[in-house]
């Protein structure tokens, strides 16, 4: 169970120097993740929306501005912000259910042997993991080693989910059947969460909010809120809104991909 | 009832009697068969250069004659203490060389610091052969058993901190980046990550200093040693027992393959976790 909490980034620019001069990654982006809300953040690649999840993370402090959890300033990296990469980077000397109590062993969120082995419990459940719990990470595909890094953030209950391409290494369908997983987690968990993704439709149908980042340096472009009710299943998919919505979402992140490219082939030469 | 017709089990078993070897078996078989292949041939050219007279016989003694030599020693006790007496050192040298090596390598993998310090003097040393350090051994620790484990404790540093160095700059940073949002302290990242991540590194780096470290053995002990197969090596060669120095020879390799088999199957069994299971 996680405490739900609000993550608020305040006039933050980043820009770091490069052999070819400062570089400007994120341009005073403003953004406030209410409690229990679930945003996305769509743009070109390049464009600095990762960097905005490292801020949040902690991995990265900005250059201007400041990035608040429940008024609390961001320092250091910290369980009560779980975050969830592209490559999973589960341990692959830990067996699933290691991966998964991983957090739980460590001094800042120790909790009994019982306890742990509960949530450990708990979260093999969720995640369908139950018959895996004694596999090495060898022997799973991309799909379950994203459940594993799934459970793994959750075990230490979080305030914040905040997740990088989540499920940009999957194929298709098990993109699919990942956000829906991810959407009844959601559902039961009730987490703030913040989702980066280069996916217009996985935006659309995982989060209340979508952000578009504009190219570098980015900024906000366009915040929609997507007016569809919660749970969702995929019938949404083939809403008419939704389509509406997706055609004018993809239409902003083209704009921002061309501004993107020029800027990246203006660099290059 | 003396009609009782037979129990299950027993057609199957007088069946499988009669059939042919199981893929598997023969699988096996072809294993050994190209594993003692290239040993073969080895003895099946040493008489061929033999029987062709392409070498003296006074020059190459045959391998039966080795053979009979190292029975021979074998019983009267000789071989036996100079496989140990070099087993011994060349244990001490792996043990201290590895030890030293680890807590260097892992500075010199984790700390780009250590690595703009130390690295140019590693790879200074590293290139020095063992046996020029022989004579400097030998004025600073004497010529007693200390001057040998050096010499090969120095071999076996330098081949696993190399090993150890490149194996731990290469863990993905996104293993540090989960522990620590996970809430890892550095110590926790050290103990949880780096240790674990660096244990196939760690198992091979002994690996090799093994390897080295026998390699550098005939060195260690031309430090006037009373016993050890480099010693053997050397009084025969004095005395042009060609059959001794054979003997020798064969048994640093053979001790030196069963040692890295032992290794080797060590790592396996530590390492199941790996994607590529060490063979």
């Amino acid at each position: 169970m996680t405490v739900p909490s609000s993550l608020v980034f305040d006039g933050v620019s980043v820009a770091y120097d490069t052999p070819d001069g400062p570089i400007t990654a994120l341009g005073n982006v403003s953004l406030t993740i209410n409690k229990g809300e679930f945003v996305a953040v769509v743009g070109p690649s390049g464009c600095g929306k990762t960097t905005l999840l490292k801020l949040a993370a902690g991995l990265l402090q900005p250059t201007t501005g400041r990035v608040t959890l429940d008024g609390q300033p961001i320092g250091a990296p910290g369980p009560e912000r779980g975050v969830i990469f592209q490559e999973y980077g589960i341990f692959p000397w830990l067996t699933v259910e290691q991966n998964i109590g991983f957090g739980l062993e460590l001094s800042a969120n120790r909790v009994s042997e019982a306890e742990r082995a509960e949530i450990v419990e708990r979260y093999l459940d969720l995640m369908g993991l139950r018959d895996f719990r004694k596999a090495f990470p060898k022997a799973l595909s991309g799909g379950m080693k994203q459940r594993v890094a799934l459970a793994r953030a959750y075990a230490v209950r979080p305030r914040v989910l905040l997740m990088d391409e989540p499920f940009g290494a999957l194929d298709a369908q098990t993109r699919l059947a990942m956000q829906d997983l991810l959407l009844q987690v959601l559902e039961r968990e009730g987490t703030t969460g913040l989702l980066i993704t280069h996916a217009v439709e996985e935006a659309l149908y995982l989060a209340s909010r979508v952000v578009v980042i504009s190219a570098r340096p980015g900024r906000i472009k366009a915040v929609i809120d997507v007016p569809f009710p919660f749970p969702r299943t995929h019938h949404h998919l083939a809403n008419e809104e939704f389509a509406r919505l997706k055609g004018e979402l993809t239409e902003l992140v083209m704009e921002e991909y061309a501004a993107q490219s020029r800027l990246s082939l203006a660099s290059q030469s | 009832m003396s009609t009782a017709p037979p129990i299950d089990g027993e057609a199957p078993l007088r069946l499988r009697r009669s059939q042919p070897m199981s893929p598997y078996a023969k699988a096996r078989l072809a294993n050994w068969g190209l594993r003692l292949l290239p040993w073969l041939t080895i003895v099946a050219v040493w008489y061929a250069i033999r029987g062709f007279g392409l070498v003296s016989p006074g020059l190459l003694p045959l391998p039966q004659d080795i053979a009979a030599t190292a029975w021979a020693r074998l019983l009267d006790g000789e071989l036996p203490r100079h496989i140990l007496a070099s087993t011994g050192r060349v244990l001490a040298g792996v043990a201290i060389g590895t030890a030293i090596a680890i807590p260097v390598g892992f500075a010199l993998g984790r700390y780009a610091t250590a690595r703009l310090t130390l690295d140019p003097l590693i790879n200074f040393f590293r290139a020095l052969p063992p046996i020029a350090l022989v004579p400097l051994v030998i004025v600073y620790l004497g010529i007693g058993e200390a001057a040998k484990v050096f010499v090969l404790s120095f071999s076996a540093f330098f081949a696993a901190v190399i090993v150890l160095y490149e194996g731990i700059a290469q863990m993905p940073p996104i293993y540090g980046h989960v522990a620590r949002t996970l809430g890892a302290n550095q110590s926790e990242i050290f103990r949880k990550l780096v240790l674990p991540y660096a244990l196939p590194h760690i198992l091979t780096a002994l690996r090799v200093a093994l390897g080295v470290t026998w390699a550098t053995l005939v060195a260690a002990e031309l430090v006037a040693a009373q016993a050890g197969l480099g010693a053997m090596i050397q009084m025969a060669a004095s005395f042009f027992q060609l059959d001794v120095i054979y003997v020798g020879i064969i048994m640093i390799g053979l001790t030196a393959l069963s040692m890295d088999h032992a290794l080797r199957r060590l790592s396996r069994r530590l390492l199941s976790w790996q994607e590529r299971v060490p063979s």
